[in-house]
């Protein structure tokens, strides 16, 4: 038999446990090295490996300094397309962010678990993603107050308001801004864990189905599986997509601090 | 009705909104598809604006998963 059967707990995939340095602690919290912690770092380490790579500036890109130049193309045409040229200074950082989520979000999918090992997506955490979207908000309050003072507040009052209106639109506009790092944080996270679910209670039917017996195997099983494979390339290009889609909503959110509607 | 009876009808009602999400998430690419075999000339340049709604659209229905998570796992 494949594994033992029993009642799919598609949650389990989620624990944060430590790994060594239990007792690690600065004042009074714990800081030991989790399984999350892992993940992230083999992230970074992966992303350095990619880009070290692809960095080496030949005149005649190879195959790797073309595939690496090509991720660098795209975030810097987002960024000029969105913001125009005062975008460029935020470049470096919204490609970060890209490469991070997208190295991250495609960890989580790694199929190291035929050899023993346990996958963990960074980025199925509110945590991790809520602290980005916070990072992210941040240097959009930053940049708006640097630039504009207390004028950035035009932002929340569109051109052509006629004065009554003014009280209403301001508080429904500062609402529709303060939600942002929320939404910019929960779709992330609910995306990676909605799919990380998904998969993982299609391979419980798998697992199950081959335990109950031939007949189940035919009806169950099977199908399941290659359900699954299909579900396994539609989380891909979600992981792609919900990385795109955070690097694209930070330069939209850089581009209204920067150049206020 | 028992309280794991109930907790699992009212996560299946919350399931409803990720359909309503299908709903929208198809209406985007679907408008773009149509408005885009009109103009293709135009529809490089859109392609932003398309994943703005897309991801509009989308985080209503993980909303709904999530309300549907928290009623599944209530204590």
């Amino acid at each position: 038999m494949v594994a033992e059967s029993g009642k799919i707990d598609p949650m389990h995939q989620f624990l944060i446990e430590p790994l060594f340095g239990r007792d690690w602690a600065i004042a009074g919290q714990n800081i030991a090295f989790t399984n999350s912690a892992l993940w992230m770092v083999v992230t970074l380490a992966a992303l350095m490996l990619f880009m070290l790579g692809g960095m080496k500036r030949e005149l005649v890109p190879g195959r790797w300094q073309a595939m690496v130049e090509s991720f660098t193309g795209f975030i810097s045409g987002m960024m000029a397309t969105n913001i125009g040229p005062e975008g460029k200074k935020f470049t470096p950082y919204v490609f970060s962010l890209f490469m991070f989520i997208l190295i991250a979000n495609i960890m989580g999918m790694m199929p190291v678990g035929v050899v023993g090992l346990h996958p963990f997506a960074v980025t199925s955490h509110l945590t991790v993603t809520g602290l980005l979207a916070i990072l992210s908000f941040s240097i959009v309050l930053v940049v708006g107050f640097w630039r504009h003072g207390f004028h950035f507040f035009s932002l929340f009052v569109p051109h052509g308001t006629p004065v009554y209106m003014i009280p209403l639109i301001f508080v429904i506009e500062l609402f529709s801004f303060l939600i942002r790092p929320f939404s910019l944080g929960l779709r992330l996270f609910v995306a990676m864990t909605a799919g990380h679910i998904l998969m993982k209670v299609l391979a419980g039917f798998v697992i199950n189905g081959v335990n109950a017996g031939a007949l189940t195997v035919a009806i169950v099983s099977i199908p399941s599986f290659i359900l699954m494979i299909g579900i396994t390339l539609l989380e891909l290009l979600v992981c792609a997509i919900q990385a795109y889609v955070f690097a694209l909503l930070t330069s939209l959110y850089l581009n209204d601090a920067i150049n206020l509607h | 009705m028992d309280f794991a009876s109930a907790q699992v009808i009212g996560a299946g009602l919350a399931a409803i909104g990720v359909g309503a999400a299908a709903i929208g998430v198809g209406n985007v690419f679907g408008s773009f598809l149509e408005s885009a075999l009109r103009n293709p000339a135009a529809a490089d340049g859109q392609q932003g604006r398309l994943f703005i709604g897309f991801a509009a659209a989308e985080l209503l229905g993980l909303i709904a998963f999530a309300v549907a998570m928290i009623i599944l796992y209530a204590r």
